[in-house]
């Protein structure tokens, strides 16, 4: 396995189901847990919607995207971040996501978004 | 009398407003795919307009149901895929709005 560790942040912006972007950004989070890389989540815009509880997707034919976020935990992936403003704004509140997610608001997402070595916008 | 669906989420692109823009009344408007997130009490007084020009108002259930979406504003009715055949075949034109 490689030795070089770079931090990598995925933000999510849009809604699941419309589009491939939500498990496009799926599929690179569980790639690059498997090089063992520094992987966090920031879910912005219509992207806090891929987090909503309850998805029941089979009725238009895919497959539940909320239950394969659900087990990112279990590839070491924790770092999962919302914005509270894009939450407020279409009336959600934390407890109706599916994740343990920390509510940051745009100061701070400016700050996280500095840290990090990659970062790639879904 | 026109039938307008919508599939982009409300925050998502023009598409919600361009076709508000263009209702009448005795038109109706279909919610689809994104276009669902629109029933969320948060979004309720974009559609205020269509309301006050007394549109038929729907939102695809399965759509709904595909994104966990539970408490919507009562303005939309729920309509199964049927519906949206009947409702398609009752006005003319439909138009996408995307």
């Amino acid at each position: 396995m490689s030795q070089i560790k770079k931090s990598f942040l995925l933000i999510n912006r849009q809604a699941p189901y419309g589009s491939s972007a939500a498990r496009d950004a799926l599929d690179v989070a569980l790639t690059a847990s498997v090089f063992e890389q520094d992987i966090s989540l920031l879910f912005l815009a219509d992207g806090v919607f891929q987090l909503l509880q309850d998805q029941q997707p089979q009725g238009i034919g895919q497959k539940n995207l909320a239950a394969n976020l659900s087990a990112l935990p279990m590839y070491d992936i924790d770092q999962i971040f919302v914005s509270a403003s894009a939450l407020q704004q279409r009336g959600l509140k934390k407890e109706q996501l599916s994740l343990p997610a920390e509510l940051l608001d745009d100061q701070q997402i400016a700050t996280l978004i500095s840290r990090h070595d990659q970062v790639m916008s879904f | 009398m026109s039938l307008h669906t919508l599939n982009k989420a409300p925050s998502g692109s023009s598409a919600t407003q361009d076709c508000l823009n263009a209702l009448q009344a005795g038109d109706a408007l279909l919610l689809i795919e994104d276009g669902v997130y629109g029933a969320l009490d948060a979004y309720s007084a974009l559609f205020q307009h269509a309301e006050s020009l007394a549109v038929d108002c729907y939102v695809l259930s399965a759509d709904t149901d595909a994104r966990g979406l539970t408490t919507l504003n009562p303005l939309f009715k729920p309509a199964s895929y049927s519906t949206f055949v009947e409702l398609s075949c009752q006005h003319h034109p439909v138009v996408s709005w995307a």
